[in-house]
C-alpha cells in the first residue's frame, strides 16, 4: 500500500489553501432545508468521503459543487474562485451521477469519448485515451455496445470511466461502486486510490458503505439532515466519535446510557445502574459532570472470559446469542439489568473447540481507554 | 378464448381492408361500361365454372397502361409527393418547438397544453379548413392585417395557391407531429443533459448532442403520421389550392365523380396504396426499433 512517509494532513496546516470551501452554505428546496449552514474545507489531493443516511443531503452537496444547484445562502469557492453563477461546463469538475446518466444513443466508447471531444485534446489522442479508460474499468470487450446491452455493474463502470476520462481537477463520485460485487469493488477502490495518487485529482465520494469510506478516504464527513455531524480522519471518526449519532452510524457499537458522575480531565466515570461499579472511559466532547451521558464502546474492544479477569471495567452476564461471521464471532451478553453488550472476538479456533456457548455465565471487560463517554 | 381474441383484429382487417381492397383491385382490372355499376365484366356465379373462366379472361392491366400514357397521372403523383414531403417538413419545423416547450413546461401545466393541442379536433375538420379561406383570401384577415400595419400596399394572393395548401396541411396535421415528439421528449432523463453539460457542453450543444438524437424516434413517427395522410389529401387542395394545384387525391375524385370512370380511378387508388406501402413499412420498422430500445 501507499507509504505514509510524509503524513498527508493538509487540514491541520493553517497555511494550506483549500481547493473547495463552503462558507455558511445553505440549500433550500421550497421551505425544506436540504443543506443547513455548512462550513467545510476540502484540500487538494484529498479523498473526501461523504457518509450519511439516505436523504441527508449528500447528492445535493455534490450537485452544488458540480454546478447543478445554486446555494440558497453562503458561498462555495473552488480553487479560490467564487462559484456562484458559473455553469457546469465552465467548471474543472466532473461528476459521476448516482443514476449513471449514460447516453443511451451512444456506444460505451462514445460515452467515454463524449467529454474528450469537447476538450482541447487533439482528435488523434482521443482514441488512445478511451482505450486506456476501457482497460481501467475492464470493459474493452464492450466498447461497441450500447448502455442497454450491458449489465448494471458494467454501466456503473462506464459512468466512472466517462467521469475520469477528462482527468479533472476535482472528481465527484456519487456512489460510484454500489452495484459492483465485492471483489471488483475492492479492485476498483484501489484503482481509484491509485488514480488519485498518480493524477493528484481531488476526489469527493458519496458512499453508503462505511468500509469503503474507511478504506479510501483521507477524511470522512458524517452527515445527518443537512448538517455535518463530524469531519475527521477515518480512524478518529471510528475511535473518537464526537456524538452518539456518529458512533452509532459508523460500525457496530455498544451504547450504555447513564450519568457522568466524575469528569476528571481525560477520564470520566459513568454511573449507569444501581449497585454496580461506574464505567470508566475517556472524556468525549462536551461532557459535563452531573449531566446525562452515554458510554460507547466497539464490540471488538470488549473481551469475553469465563473466569473473572483483572480489569478496570468488568461486568458479569449471560450469553444470549452468538453470531458466527466466519472470521469473527459476536457474543450478545445480557447483563443483570437487561442491558445487552456485544463482544466480538476473532475465531482463531475451530468452531467445535469454542469454549463459550449459549447461556454460559461470562465476564466482559475492557480498559479505561477502550470506550468514550459522550454527551447525549 | 385466446384464439378468438387474436382473431378479432384479423377478422376486422379481412372485412374492412382486404375485402374492399380486393373489390377495388378487381374494378381496376375491369373496363369502363355504360351500365350500373359502370364497369364490366361482372361476376355472375349462376353461370358456374364456365362463367368464372370467362370473367377471369376479361380482366386486364389496360387501365394501368393508360396511367402511364397520360403524363397527368405521374405528374400528380410526383407533385403530391412533393407537397406531402414539404408540408411534413414545415409541420416538423413548427411542431418540434411546440413539443419541446410542452415537455419543458412545469409539470402542472402539461395536461392543459396537451388539451390545447388536441382541442381543434373538437371542431369539424371541414369547418377548420373553411376558416382558413376566411383568413387567407384577398379580403381575408391576414391581408387586412398586413395592409393595416403597412407591410404591404396591395393584398397578396395566398388563397388558391400551393402556399395555402402547405399552410392548410401544416395546420391540420400539426397535432400528429407534436404528440409523438412530445412523448419522447417528456421521457428524456434530465440528468443526461446535466451529464452533457458536466462534460463540457453548453446548453445548446447539449441540445444537439443529446435532445435531438434521443427525440429521433418521435420525430420519425410524427413525420410518417403527417406524410402518409397528406399524400392522399383531397379536401385541403380542393378548398385552399388553385386550379393548377395538382394532387393525386383531387385526380382520384375527378375520375370517380366527374368522369365516372371507376376502373381508372381504382387503378389510381391502387398505385397510391403501393406508393404508401413503402413509408408504412418504414414507419413500422421505426416503431419496432423504438420498442426494442425501450426494453
Ligand atoms: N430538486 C429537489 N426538490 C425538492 N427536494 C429535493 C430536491 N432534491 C433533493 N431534495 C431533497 O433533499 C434531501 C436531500 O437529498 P439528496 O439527494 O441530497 O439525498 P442523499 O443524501 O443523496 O440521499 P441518497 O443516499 O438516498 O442518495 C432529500 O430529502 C430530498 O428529498
Ligand atoms: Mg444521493
Amino acid at each position: 500500500m501507499s507509504s505514509a512517509t510524509v503524513e498527508f494532513s493538509p487540514w491541520t496546516d493553517p497555511d494550506t489553501t483549500p481547493l473547495i470551501s463552503f462558507e455558511g452554505v445553505t440549500k433550500r428546496f421550497g421551505n425544506f432545508t436540504a443543506i443547513d449552514n455548512i462550513n467545510l474545507n476540502i484540500y487538494p489531493r484529498e479523498f473526501f468521503a461523504l457518509l450519511g443516511p439516505s436523504g441527508c443531503g449528500k447528492t445535493t452537496l455534490m450537485r452544488m459543487l458540480g454546478g447543478f444547484e445554486e446555494a440558497t445562502e453562503g458561498t462555495i469557492t473552488i480553487d479560490g474562485q467564487d462559484m456562484a453563477g458559473i455553469p457546469a461546463n465552465k467548471r474543472a469538475v466532473n461528476m459521476m451521477f448516482q443514476s449513471y446518466a449514460l447516453f443511451p444513443h451512444l456506444t460505451v466508447a462514445d460515452n467515454i469519448a463524449f467529454g474528450l471531444h469537447r476538450s482541447p485534446m487533439p482528435k488523434s489522442e482521443i482514441q488512445g485515451r478511451v482505450d486506456e479508460m476501457l482497460r481501467l474499468v475492464q470493459l474493452q470487450k464492450f466498447a461497441k455496445r450500447k448502455p442497454h446491452q450491458i449489465s448494471g455493474g458494467q454501466r456503473q463502470r462506464v459512468a466512472l470511466a466517462r467521469a475520469l476520462a477528462k482527468a479533472p481537477k476535482l472528481l465527484l463520485l456519487d456512489e460510484p461502486l454500489g452495484a459492483l460485487d465485492k471483489k471488483l469493488r475492492q479492485e476498483t477502490q484501489f484503482e481509484l486510490m491509485d488514480i488519485q495518487e498518480t493524477t493528484g485529482t481531488t476526489f469527493v465520494i458519496v458512499t453508503h458503505d462505511q468500509e469503503e469510506a474507511m478504506t479510501v478516504a483521507s477524511r470522512i464527513a458524517v452527515m445527518d439532515n443537512g448538517l455535518l455531524k463530524q469531519v475527521d480522519t477515518p480512524d478518529r471518526i471510528y475511535e473518537t466519535p464526537n456524538s452518539v449519532y456518529v458512533a452509532d452510524f459508523i460500525g457496530d457499537v455498544n451504547i450504555v446510557t447513564g450519568t457522568a458522575t466524575t469528569v476528571d480531565g481525560d477520564a470520566t466515570q459513568l454511573t449507569w445502574a444501581e449497585g454496580v461499579a461506574p464505567i470508566k472511559g475517556m472524556t468525549g466532547a462536551q461532557v459535563t459532570q452531573g449531566e446525562p451521558a452515554s458510554f460507547v464502546i466497539r464490540p471488538e474492544k470488549v473481551s469475553i472470559n469465563k473466569s473473572e479477569p483483572e480489569a478496570s471495567n468488568k461486568v458479569q452476564g449471560q450469553v444470549l446469542d452468538i453470531a458466527y461471521l466466519g472470521n469473527m464471532s459476536t457474543y450478545h451478553v445480557e447483563l443483570p439489568n437487561g442491558q445487552i453488550i456485544k463482544s466480538q472476538t476473532a475465531n482463531n479456533r475451530r468452531i467445535a473447540r469454542r469454549d463459550i456457548t449459549w447461556e454460559d455465565t461470562v465476564w466482559l471487560s475492557w480498559t479505561e481507554t477502550a470506550g468514550i463517554v459522550l454527551r447525549d | 378464448m385466446r384464439r378468438l381474441l387474436i382473431a378479432i383484429p384479423y377478422i376486422w382487417l379481412l372485412l374492412l381492408f382486404l375485402v374492399p381492397f380486393g373489390i377495388v383491385l378487381k374494378i381496376s382490372l375491369s373496363d369502363y361500361a355504360l351500365s350500373i355499376p359502370p364497369y364490366t365484366p361482372q361476376l355472375d356465379l349462376s353461370t358456374g365454372w364456365q362463367g368464372f373462366a370467362e370473367f377471369w379472361s376479361q380482366l386486364d392491366m389496360e387501365n394501368y397502361w393508360f396511367l402511364t400514357d397520360d403524363d397527368l397521372y405521374w405528374k400528380a403523383y410526383l407533385s403530391s409527393l412533393q407537397i406531402a414531403a414539404l408540408s411534413t417538413f414545415f409541420t416538423l419545423l413548427v411542431g418540434f418547438p411546440i413539443a419541446y416547450g410542452m415537455a419543458n413546461a412545469p409539470e402542472h401545466w402539461r395536461p392543459t397544453l396537451m388539451l390545447l393541442i388536441i382541442l381543434p379536433f373538437w371542431t369539424s375538420f371541414l369547418i377548420r379548413v373553411y376558416a382558413w379561406i376566411g383568413i387567407l383570401s384577398n379580403e381575408g384577415f391576414l391581408n387586412q392585417f398586413l395592409l393595416a400595419i403597412g407591410l404591404i400596399s396591395a393584398p397578396i394572393k395566398i388563397l388558391n395557391t400551393d402556399i395555402a395548401v402547405y399552410i392548410g396541411i401544416t395546420y391540420t396535421y400539426l397535432p400528429f407531429m407534436v404528440l409523438p415528439i412530445y412523448a419522447t421528449l417528456e421521457k428524456l432523463d434530465g440528468s443526461l443533459l446535466e451529464a452533457a453539460e458536466d462534460l463540457g457542453c453548453t446548453r445548446l450543444q447539449a441540445f444537439w448532442a443529446v435532445t435531438v438524437p434521443l427525440s429521433k424516434p418521435g420525430v420519425i413517427a410524427g413525420c410518417f403520421l403527417v406524410f402518409i395522410p397528406a399524400l392522399g389529401e383531397f379536401v385541403i387542395p380542393s378548398l385552399l389550392g388553385g386550379s393548377d394545384t395538382l394532387m393525386i387525391g383531387k385526380v382520384l375524385w375527378e375520375e370517380f365523380f366527374s368522369n365516372r370512370d371507376w376502373p381508372v380511378a381504382s387503378a389510381v387508388a391502387i398505385i397510391l396504396l403501393l406508393i404508401l406501402v413503402i413509408p408504412i413499412i418504414l414507419f413500422q420498422r421505426n416503431e419496432q426499433k423504438q420498442r426494442e430500445a425501450g426494453n
